[in-house]
């Protein structure tokens, strides 16, 4: 944070500069007339100013307000008719105000074949918006492709452009946000569009765990453009306006014969419930962009940056008295796990990862006096919490970011194990339930578990456990580690047994409570659920200061 | 004193099981209709400690966890959670009486409170029921026969005529004995079919005219009812407490005239409209019914009361009441310890003339009810956070349930008795705005809107009531509080203070002390400018400037505000990153929208999602179980034709057809359970 400050202030004159243009363009920019008549004039003039009627100082300007305008009003209009806003609208209101600090503004396209080298088709800071600012005072880069030029598509300076803010954020160690609205490649540039996105996804590879990297996918972002946000740590998209897809509807007819619609195969919806792509979709673009706002005050800036803190209003020792009866007392009967996570964070307050996609595992960030963490509880009330592939790899990358970016993990479980069955073993359960495995284990973060009901067989030693080098681990009185549930377990081991009832009686008596566990040290403790966030604020503390390291490896090889 | 004896109770959900001189005492609470939610034990045990007898509560298996349980000293489970298998099931609830060593039973407010079989296993075994004789409670029972006794004691009953009229001449003659108004209408018909109001001899031979002929050819009975018609009725009940020794007094009056589908909301004690000759008369007509049938412990006496104050006797409640608390506010007595000690055989402590009326009570009925769908339709969930305003003085609340309760569609759905007391009525209804304001609940829908309406509505203050209160006053069904320019400021203003607060908190630099926002509230979108200073911010907004200070806790559920100088709790519902802030302003949850000037302008672009058609899905209202079913894919139905019927908390809701159409998909089966929005059935 002391760092973040130290550049606000040295880089206080050059906000300053920029401030002043900024300010006298900002009519321009929502006023439609203002604009329309601007542009009719500054059209000529662009193409005027090469011939050298003007001072250098006219042509800044001009370039300037040029620049301000993207493709022109017309398009704009366009682009507001879609329901979408323009790339500098969505930077302006994701950034704090006047805290934006463009660069490359006077970038343009290289491109000299099909007519591009036309004045008319050179647009300065050609297809998309970048530069830093800042989000509640803490740094970040941003990126924010113009549909209105070129429908926003990724020329090599546009790439140039993108590569040069993500550099720098890597150099100083800030997040980058990108918003994707981009229609593909810039077709006339043929392989230096191309290579404009390999390079673009060399860096996201290089930045990954070095800074957050969040994607909004705010239009189209088709073929390799998907890519990138696939490559970074979050990606979000708009309901009804954004797609992600590596071929569109036609193609898809050509060569499948499937009929499919935009939405179906890429909308949002698909994306957030069926495929796994994306981690969150908001309903219009001034939503995801405060949502944005308030995502990102969740996140540390860099890998080198403790999990941030914000001023807390909520008594770390409060006392959670509805937590005493939410377990019922049926084994078989679900309860709601987001239940006991409102209840125990910082109030109330918990931004779920993926809420509508593996829905048997919850995942998402929450703040424990006030600090940030990230929370991974197995879901009763969907497929009686147990893992699947779908959960395991929720689970095990939600679980990675925390651990690459200093933020404790907290997890609650109740998991009956792996879900069985030809669907998931054929479909490689083995290999993707290792993920979660592996996750766990090589975190390094602060491991707090509380086991809330069931922790059964395998699964409960993937959910964070004491063997995984689980700190603190606690269990309700209501806990039962076990290697199965009583029914199974008595069947196997009492096989052919006349008296199964008492069999099982016994095996409940035995196993179905966190004795087992808790003689054994496997469980530190055995609390009383209404206690629950008070040990763990008080924990967390402690563990502000854990020092653990891997042994050293050129890198982990995590079972894909 | 029955201290020393080891005294052991058994409480199925109110119902002490109380023994005499020796060793052992027992409670059984027996479960009431309110249970889980509403839990009248809690206050039976409580005055079984006070008095030194042990308590033993009985629940079924989903309440295991309920307040009366875990205040009595010993519980047994009887059953399941319907019911008919645990609270009504006699056999279990005998078992556990046997069990537990009960001498006593305290049925409490429904259920088998007022069954005569259960008092009368409980007698063969020897086990006192608290409560009236078995006489009593199948004399009082017998809706006739409560008449008929209540006639013989010179209780004034409606006066009416069942029989064959001749004549128009004939009907005038006896509307005029009757004296007007007078309600005519077949014998036969049912519930206010074919009825009549007549206010004058004119009215009445039309209405002899009309009536017979549809007596005749609607049901081919000619009897005809005519009947004293109770204008503007208002239900004013008086309380009695009788011992076994022919001894009874009137504890004076409870007003409960604001009902909704006969069931009561608001109540108070005493009532404003009863002088105090009126109110010997009706105390003395009371205790006059329950001398003639013996009665012992504590009833309710209940009467319609016309504008003129004539009043007539309706029924007899042979049990403790839930409304029974605001009796106990103004006269002093505890009538759950007087019950006892009459079921016991000691004769009443207290003389007529020693009954006071002391101040004023005033009962607000919370329900797990959304108000804005007829006055009241069943809601469930988990009380995520609950919080009773106990915290100020002069505010009693009875209630079963604690943060955490799950409601759910098997029971009634009370949440509490909310009681405020006054020295004066005004003192009352301005305590119980306080009240009402400061009680957090969470998780489910409530009707503490609804509540808050009623008590500061002109025509309730005024006393200007009746039976008929909720519909003259909200013709068009409740629709929450109506917000006055000034109202809407303050509201406003306190989602702005609110917001900034919020912001502020996460800024890491900059320090900010004037802003430009603009908030959406209903249709309204309202631009405001704030400004802060120190703790108070200035907000200017629609034409006015409003003044907010407080403490701004970001954690809190109360949000204690001072707004252009005066006190005013408000209270968060949630508050999210896009700008959306619920406040409960006024009892009524106010959603309102706050956004920075840039935000609203750049959100005027954004398209209006269109909202589903609701018009060919059918989505249930509410949780419960579909009873039935009255259609199959195919089938075509008209405008109004019942789809399927939905039980929820004992009520069957009928849903219909919202057009006519064809049949695409029926979702649900008979016996299923549903959520609220559940899909039902499709159209086409």
């Amino acid at each position: 944070m002391m760092a973040a400050f130290s550049v606000a202030r040295s880089s206080c004159g050059l906000i300053n500069g920029l401030r002043v243009s900024f300010r006298s363009l900002a009519p321009v920019k929502h006023g439609a007339v203002a604009a329309a008549a601007l542009q009719t004039s500054l059209l000529p003039d662009c193409r005027r100013y090469s011939v050298g009627h003007l001072s250098v100082k006219e042509r800044i300007d001009m370039k300037r307000k040029a620049a301000l305008v993207g493709g022109g009003q017309k398009r704009i209009d366009a682009q507001h008719k879609r329901g979408k806003l323009t790339a500098r609208e969505r930077v302006e209101l994701l950034l704090d105000p006047e805290s934006f600090v463009e660069s490359d503004m006077f970038v343009e396209h290289r491109c000299s074949d099909f007519g591009m080298e036309q004045d008319r088709n050179k647009f300065p800071g050609d297809s998309v918006v970048t530069g830093r600012g800042r989000i509640n005072g803490r740094l970040v880069y941003v990126f924010s492709q113009d549909f209105t030029v070129f429908g926003g598509s990724l020329s090599g300076a546009h790439a140039q452009k993108i590569c040069k803010i993500m550099d720098q954020a890597m150099t100083v160690g800030a997040p980058v946000i990108g918003l994707n609205d981009s229609g593909g490649a810039r077709i006339q540039e043929g392989v230096e569009s191309l290579a404009g996105y390999a390079d673009i996804f060399l860096r996201n590879v290089l930045a990954s765990g070095v800074v957050p990297q969040i994607s909004l996918i705010m239009g189209p972002c088709a073929g390799g453009a998907v890519y990138s946000p696939a490559l970074t740590d979050f990606t979000f998209m708009v309901k009804d306006t954004s797609y992600l897809f590596i071929t569109g509807p036609d193609v898809v007819k050509s060569v499948t014969n499937e009929d499919v619609t935009q939405e179906e195969l890429g909308g949002a919806k698909t994306h957030t419930t069926v495929s796994g792509v994306a981690h969150h979709a908001f309903e219009n673009d001034v939503d995801a962009l405060l949502n944005m706002r308030e995502f990102f005050n969740f996140l540390p800036l860099s890998n080198q940056d403790p999990s941030p803190i914000r001023a807390c209003h909520d008594p770390s020792d409060r006392l959670v008295t509805s937590l005493d009866t939410i377990v019922p007392f049926e084994t078989t009967k679900a309860y709601d796990m987001l239940d006991i996570i409102h209840a125990i964070v910082d109030e109330r307050d918990f931004f779920e990862i993926m809420p509508s996609y593996a829905k048997n595992i919850v995942v998402g960030f929450a703040r424990m006096n006030g600090r940030t963490v990230g929370i991974v509880g197995n879901q009763p009330k969907v497929a009686s919490g147990c893992l699947d592939i779908n959960s395991s790899v929720k689970g095990a990358r939600f679980v990675r970011f925390c651990d690459a970016f200093n933020i404790p993990i907290i997890t609650f479980v109740d998991v009956p194990g792996f879900l069985p069955g030809t669907a998931q073993e054929y479909g490689g359960i083995i290999r993707h339930g290792a993920k979660l495995l592996y996750a766990f284990a090589e975190a390094t973060v602060p491991k707090i578990t509380i086991i809330t009901r069931k922790a059964y067989g395998g699964a409960y030693d993937v959910m964070s456990s004491k063997h995984l080098r689980g700190d603190v681990n606690y269990a309700w009185p209501s806990a039962e580690v076990a290697v199965m549930g009583a029914k199974g377990a008595v069947q196997i081991i009492f096989r052919g047994k006349e008296n199964q009832a008492e069999a099982e009686a016994e095996y409940v008596e035995k196993f179905a409570n966190p004795f087992p566990a808790a003689v054994r040290g496997f469980v530190d403790d055995i609390i009383e659920p209404a206690t629950t966030r008070k040990k763990i604020c008080r924990d967390l503390e402690v563990l502000a200061s854990k020092k653990q390291v891997n042994p050293w490896k050129k890198h982990a090889n995590i079972p894909l | 004193m029955l201290t020393e004896s080891r005294l052991l109770d058994l409480l199925l959900h109110h119902s002490i099981v109380y023994a005499a001189f020796q060793s052992r005492c027992c409670t059984l609470h027996c479960k009431t209709q309110y249970s889980t939610i509403y839990n009248p034990d809690e206050k039976v045990i409580k005055t079984c400690q006070k008095m030194g007898i042990k308590s033993v509560a009985v629940h079924s298996d989903v309440d295991a966890s309920a307040v009366h349980v875990k205040m009595a000293d010993e519980a047994v489970c009887v059953g399941p959670a319907p019911t008919s298998k645990s609270y009504l099931n006699m056999d279990a609830i005998m078992d556990a009486i046997r069990s537990t060593g009960a001498q006593a039973v305290h049925p409490g407010y429904g259920f088998l409170s007022e069954n005569k079989e259960f008092a009368k296993r409980l007698a063969a075994e020897g086990v006192t029921f608290i409560g009236p004789d078995t006489h009593a409670i199948m004399a009082m029972g017998d809706k006739i026969e409560s008449k008929l006794i209540a006639k013989a004691a010179k209780v004034n009953t409606i006066p009416g005529f069942d029989g064959v009229v001749e004549t128009a001449d004939d009907a005038v003659k006896i509307a005029q004995q009757i004296g007007y108004p007078v309600m005519i209408k077949a014998s036969a018909g049912g519930g206010g079919k074919g009825m009549r109001i007549a206010w004058n001899d004119e009215e009445t031979r039309e209405g002899f005219r009309f009536s017979s002929q549809e007596a005749a050819s609607s049901f081919g009975d000619d009897r005809l009812l005519i009947e004293k018609y109770i204008d503007n009725p208002r239900h004013i009940e008086i309380q009695v407490l009788a011992d076994k020794h022919g001894n009874a007094l009137w504890l004076n009056e409870r007003e409960c005239s604001i009902q909704r589908r006969n069931q009561k909301v608001v109540e108070e004690a005493p009532s404003t409209f009863l002088d105090s000759v009126t109110r010997r008369a009706m105390g003395e007509q009371a205790v006059q019914l329950a001398k003639a049938v013996q009665y012992s412990s504590a009833g309710t006496v209940e009467f319609l009361v016309d504008s003129k104050k004539n009043f007539y006797f309706l029924e007899m409640n042979t049990r403790l009441q839930v409304e029974h608390p605001i009796t106990e506010c103004i006269t002093g007595l505890d009538l759950v310890e007087q019950m006892i000690r009459v079921a016991k055989g000691y004769k009443l402590l207290h003389k007529q003339e020693d009954i006071p009326i002391n101040g004023w009570a005033i009962e607000s009925r919370v329900y797990a009810e959304d108000p804005y769908k007829s006055f009241g339709l069943p809601s469930i969930g988990r009380l995520s956070q609950y919080q009773e305003p106990l915290n100020l003085s002069n505010v009693r609340v009875d209630s079963g349930i604690q943060e955490g309760s799950d409601i759910s569609i098997y029971y009634d759905p009370m949440i509490s008795k909310l009681v405020t007391y006054g020295a004066t009525r005004a003192e009352a209804l301005s305590k119980m705005e306080d009240a009402l304001d400061n009680y957090v609940i969470r998780g489910v829908t409530h009707n503490i809107p609804l509540l808050r309406e009623i008590i500061t509505h002109p025509r309730f203050i005024s006393g200007d009531i009746s039976t008929n209160f909720l519909p003259e006053v909200y013709p068009d069904g409740f629709k929450g509080h109506q917000l006055e320019v000034g109202n809407r400021r303050e509201l406003l203003a306190s989602a702005a203070a609110l917001y900034i607060t919020a912001q502020l908190r996460s800024q890491k630099v900059l320090e900010c002390t004037h802003w430009e926002l603009c908030a959406e509230l209903g249709e309204g979108l309202y631009s405001m400018e704030v400004t802060k200073s120190g703790n108070v911010y200035i907000v200017e907004v629609d034409g006015g400037k409003v003044e907010v200070s407080g403490q701004w806790n970001l954690a809190s559920t109360l949000l204690p505000l001072t707004i252009n100088g005066t006190d005013r709790m408000l209270q968060c519902l949630s508050r999210d990153a896009s700008g959306q802030i619920v406040l409960q302003y006024l009892g009524t949850s106010f959603k309102v929208r706050v956004l920075s000037k840039l935000a609203a302008e750049l959100n005027s672009y954004m398209p209006e999602k269109v909202a589903e058609d609701t018009s060919s899905i059918l989505r249930s209202p509410m949780p419960g179980s579909v009873v039935a079913v009255s259609v199959k894919p195919g089938d075509t139905v008209a405008e109004g034709q019942e789809i399927c019927v939905i039980e929820a908390m004992k009520m069957q809701n009928s849903l219909t057809a919202a057009k006519q159409a064809k049949v695409k998909k029926v979702h649900c089966k008979p016996g299923e359970t549903v959520g609220e929005g559940d899909l039902l059935v499709e159209l086409e």
